[in-house]
């Protein structure tokens, strides 16, 4: 194989994703979005621009809602990473999940990871009760163009409102 | 309604495919990765226009990493056919259009920002960019035609369209027409601008091309609306390999709106290309380059003239309409301004006389093509804009305006081509005035006024044709292609079913709604039928998914098919049982001799089939497998109506859109939850158009609306929830009674957010998009003309 382009000193990175500890030499300029799609394959997470618009790519870093196109991978060495593919549990789809298949909250499926995780960013910085204007105006960063956002936001309340009964009887 | 049980049509079900799209588990081509793949980066042109006097590819082949770079004079080498137009539309002088050379690769000149000039295939994407930095071209640089307006008179762009015109055409009786108008009380007149748009499927495009050398055949996976029209294009047109040498799969596919119809440059270099370096190629466009280089909607400065008599009835429609083509003719670009616009003109009107001429240009700007509705939405917007006009003139109410021009009498042809088959829309007009609460608008916008805001309310009475058949039709309008679709449908031994549909599903959710069709007719459950789509080698031909056709073509070929296969299963049925053959009934799932309680379920039957021990094989051949090609009589014609109202802060030109009603009559609903989503996304588009994007290009022909940084995208909080309502004629032109879906909103609601704007503002002049600059200042203007009142 001809030599590789990028000669660039290596960097290791270790961090944990999805609950996995995982670690890899990586050039410097790697993106977490494409450490996670190319090295880890967890394709779930989308790129939709390359100016940081559209969502595609949300994830989680150590519990806030991150666009992983925005971020290098070095920069989250050490911390914990989850993405659309580590929510769903040994019991099943995450509530938010099953909100957005209940309500018919995608189309193309593109933007729905980013869509979901931004979702559940959403709920733990708001909590579970979520109007409709709120919810769209927290929704600014993520791109849809197949919904028209109608089902998406219904999605989004009815999952928030599934979190907050969960925990309720989960406090009980 | 869950997967376990038998779905009948009309209910509600939820989608099989989210399954996977909603634990990352969705399949996209960039998702995919071959074996010893290298990457793919374009080199494009800086330049609107130019001439390529060389290119050096000598340093940037002694880069790291590079395996190869590829230019014109290698797709020349190798006799690559140039990409092509499909349809072929005529000038009313009888000259057939002037299609201008489009090889994948330019040759001896660029057209646009963004125009293909070489292709570097690197070992990694970096290392591809970072040779494609050492590429020298020597280009003369030419004047660009970035004003479809003055394109004309602009440096001609291929040498064989002088003016820079591709086709002068013309439909309707230009006589009848004119004479209407000399008969006319009033006339209306309106110059119109349809602003351009970029399509912005929300997954890139992309390729990988790969060749297997001991096969001599090729697979391209792509992002595609139509696998098998490509797989044509590429063996039959270009000439890459013959057809049984190339598999085209076209996976998950992240939206298309039109903009994955076509076959472009990418796809065809990535196919080509595996071979010349013998590695899998793989190309993911980045968003620039989608907005660069992905075929852009609609475009066209109309001017159109609407004659009346004194009762305030329609006498004639005139239109002119300047057309932009872009710098090449793409796939589909010359019917989008010509058959699926014209014919649209007369809207949901009984019009005695129609004539329009459609100029078709070439500038130097990305390739123009279908974009969600195509050419309807251009239609719908002319049509709904004069009505608006003409009414306020004649001082009718708009809605009773419309009212008293509606079709009323169906089957109707028009002066257009178009024979509408069925609809009522009177019903859906009803519907709508009542769901938006047009009574009260007075009162809402007085409240309004007292709170210092302008309010407006837009009707807009859409028409489309879907469908976009029959086959024998759309040749004799130019059409290189028929457009019927495919179906086979496999039953197992066990009684499971496979789909296999010419449909291709990007978002539309035919994994359940096909499955919902055929669980409804064998009376299985929903989760014993999987829907095969999208690849070549499964699928033996279809046409794809575009024009809301997977409705009332697809699915219909599927109900032949489904119509032979209870056909052959009721013989096997009654020589199991032992009776005649007319008194076998099916019915929820069972096969029954008519008047007894003998009975065989659908599995026993599929399993007796392939078993084979229970029938003359001599008479009914064993297996129960069976395919149909389904070819529409008509176009189908949704129609419907949507209300927009709209509140204006004057203060900051701000437009908030308070209440958006659509109520359409798509015929027969299958799942309407999934129609509901269809609706929802037709009209963000629409709104999009309306109220935030359009693509700009400068003098020099550089795109100025580059990134979402600049082109504005609809975002949660521009839009409301939207009330919807649907009235139902049946379609009588295929078994279903479907219309189609796909393309309502995006078709109706431009007019009706700028009616409800010019109602707000007291003004005809409200371009697109109105953005709040443009609000701001018409809201100051309208409050300059109150005072001086
Ligand atoms: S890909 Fe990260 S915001 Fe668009
Ligand atoms: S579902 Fe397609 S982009 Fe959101």
């Amino acid at each position: 194989m001809p030599e590789i382009a990028n000669t660039a000193a290596k960097v290791a990175v270790a961090m944990t994703v999805n609950g996995r500890l995982v670690s890899a030499e990586l050039d410097p300029r790697t993106l977490l979005v494409q450490f996670l799609r190319e090295k880890l394959l967890l394709t779930g997470t989308h790129v939709g621009c390359d100016t940081s618009q559209c969502g595609a790519c949300v994830v989680h870093v150590d519990g806030a809602a991150v666009k992983s196109c925005t971020m290098l991978a070095i920069q989250a060495d050490g911390m914990s990473v989850t993405t659309i593919e580590g929510l769903a549990g040994a019991s099943g789809l995450h509530p938010m999940q099953e909100a957005f298949r209940e309500h018919h909250g995608l189309q193309c499926g593109f933007c729905t990871p980013g869509m979901i995780m931004t979702a559940l960013d959403m709920v733990a910085r708001l909590g579970p009760d979520l109007d409709e204007a709120t919810i769209r105006e927290n929704l600014d960063g993520n791109l849809c163009r197949c919904t028209g956002y109608h089902n998406i936001v219904k999605a989004i309340g009815a999952g928030a409102a599934a979190m907050g009964a969960g925990a309720k009887v989960a406090a009980e | 309604m869950n997967d376990s049980t038998v779905t009948p049509i009309g209910a509600a079900v939820r989608r099989k495919e989210d399954q996977r799209f909603i634990t990352g588990k969705g399949r996209y081509t960039d998702d995919l990765s071959r074996p010893g793949q290298a990457f793919a980066y374009f080199l494009r042109s800086p330049h609107a226009h130019a001439t390529i006097r060389g290119i050096d590819t000598a340093a940037a082949k002694a880069m790291p990493g590079v395996v190869g770079i590829l230019t014109g004079a290698d797709l020349a080498a190798d006799k690559i056919g140039d990409l092509i137009c499909g349809w072929l539309v005529t000038s009313k002088d009888g000259t057939p259009m002037h299609m201008g050379s489009h090889p994948a690769l330019a040759k001896d000149k660029v057209r646009y920002v963004g125009d293909h000039v070489a292709v570097v295939i690197a070992e990694t994407l970096d290392a591809a960019k970072d040779a494609a930095a050492a590429i020298a071209v020597d280009y003369e640089v030419l004047p660009a035609v970035a004003d479809l307006a003055a394109a004309d008179a602009g440096a001609q762009i291929h040498d064989n369209a002088p003016r820079n015109i591709s086709y002068e055409w013309e439909l309707g009786d230009k006589a009848a027409t004119e004479a209407a108008f000399a008969r006319a009380a009033h006339v209306t007149k309106i110059d119109l601008v349809n602003n351009r748009l970029a399509p912005n499927a929300m997954e890139p495009r992309a390729a990988i091309g790969e060749y297997d050398a001991g096969d001599e055949a090729y697979t391209l996976w792509t992002t595609s609306q139509n696998p098998h029209v490509a797989r044509l294009v590429l063996s039959a047109f270009v000439g890459i390999a013959p057809e049984h040498k190339l598999r085209v799969i076209a996976p998950d596919v992240g939206g298309g709106f039109g903009s994955k119809i076509f076959i472009y440059a990418e796809e065809t270099v990535c196919t080509w290309a595996a071979k010349k370096v013998g590695r899998p190629v793989k190309w993911t466009a980045d968003r620039s380059e989608a907005f660069l280089s992905d075929a852009h909607g609609r475009d066209h400065i109309s001017h159109a003239e609407l004659a009346t008599d004194a009762a305030g009835k329609i006498l004639g429609f005139k239109v002119h309409t300047r057309a932009n083509l872009g710098a090449y003719m793409s796939t589909f670009s010359s019917c989008i301004p010509t058959y699926l616009y014209a014919t649209l003109l007369s809207g949901q009107y009984a019009i005695p006389a129609i004539h329009c001429e459609v100029d078709a240009f070439y500038t130097t700007t990305a390739p123009v093509d279908a974009y969600r509705g195509a050419g309807r939405p251009e239609a719908t917007f002319l049509v709904e804009r004069i009505m608006d006009k003409a009414a306020r003139e004649l001082a009718i109410d708009p809605a009773e305006f419309r009212r008293r021009n509606f079709v009323t009498q169906f089957p109707h042809q028009t002066p257009v081509i178009m024979n509408y088959d069925a609809g009522d829309y009177g019903a859906s007009l009803d519907l709508a005035l009542e769901m938006a609460d047009y009574k009260g608008f007075p009162a809402r916008r007085a409240e309004a006024e007292a709170r210092g805001k302008l309010r407006g309310i837009g009707l807009s009475n859409y028409i489309e044709a879907c469908g976009i058949a029959p086959s024998a039709a759309v040749g004799s309008l130019g059409a290189g292609v028929g457009l019927w679709e495919s179906a086979e449908v496999r039953v197992n031994p066990t009684g499971n079913v496979e789909v296999l549909t010419g449909s291709h599903s990007h978002g539309q959710g035919h994994e359940t709604t096909f499955a919902q069709l055929v669980s409804a007719r064998l009376g299985i459950p929903i989760d014993q039928v999987s829907v095969v789509h999208g690849d070549t080698d499964k699928v033996q031909f279809g046409m794809g998914t575009y024009g809301s056709r997977s409705g009332a073509v697809g699915m219909s070929a599927i109900v032949k098919a489904l119509d032979k296969v209870e056909a052959k299963a009721k013989k096997i049925a009654a020589h199991i049982l032992e009776a005649a053959e007319g008194d076998i009934e099916f019915k929820d799932g069972r096969f029954t001799v008519a008047g007894t309680d003998r009975s065989l379920a659908f599995a026993e039957v599929a399993l007796n089939a392939y078993v084979a021990h229970k029938f003359p094989t001599s008479e009914i051949e064993p297996g129960l497998k069976e395919g149909a090609f389904y070819d529409p009589t008509n176009f189908t014609f949704p129609a419907g109506c949507h209300i927009c109202e709209v509140e204006v802060d004057p203060e900051t030109g701000v437009t908030r859109i308070v209440n958006f009603t659509a109520v359409d009559d798509f015929g027969v609903v299958i799942n309407p939850m999934i129609v509901e989503g269809q609706v929802h996304g037709g009209i963000a588009q629409g709104v999009g158009q309306a109220l935030l994007e359009g693509v700009t290009y400068d003098a020099d022909g550089q795109l100025v609306t580059g990134s979402y940084m600049d082109y504005t995208m609809p975002r949660a909080d521009d839009l409301p929830s939207f009330k919807l309502g649907l009235t139902q004629t049946r379609c009588p032109s295929n078994p279903l009674g479907i219309k189609g879906c796909g393309e309502a909103g995006a078709i109706a609601a431009p007019a009706a957010v700028i009616n409800a704007l010019a109602d707000a503002l007291g003004t005809q002049d409200v371009p697109m998009p109105a953005t709040p600059a443009k609000v701001w200042a018409l809201a100051k203007t309208r409050a300059v003309r109150q005072a001086a009142e």
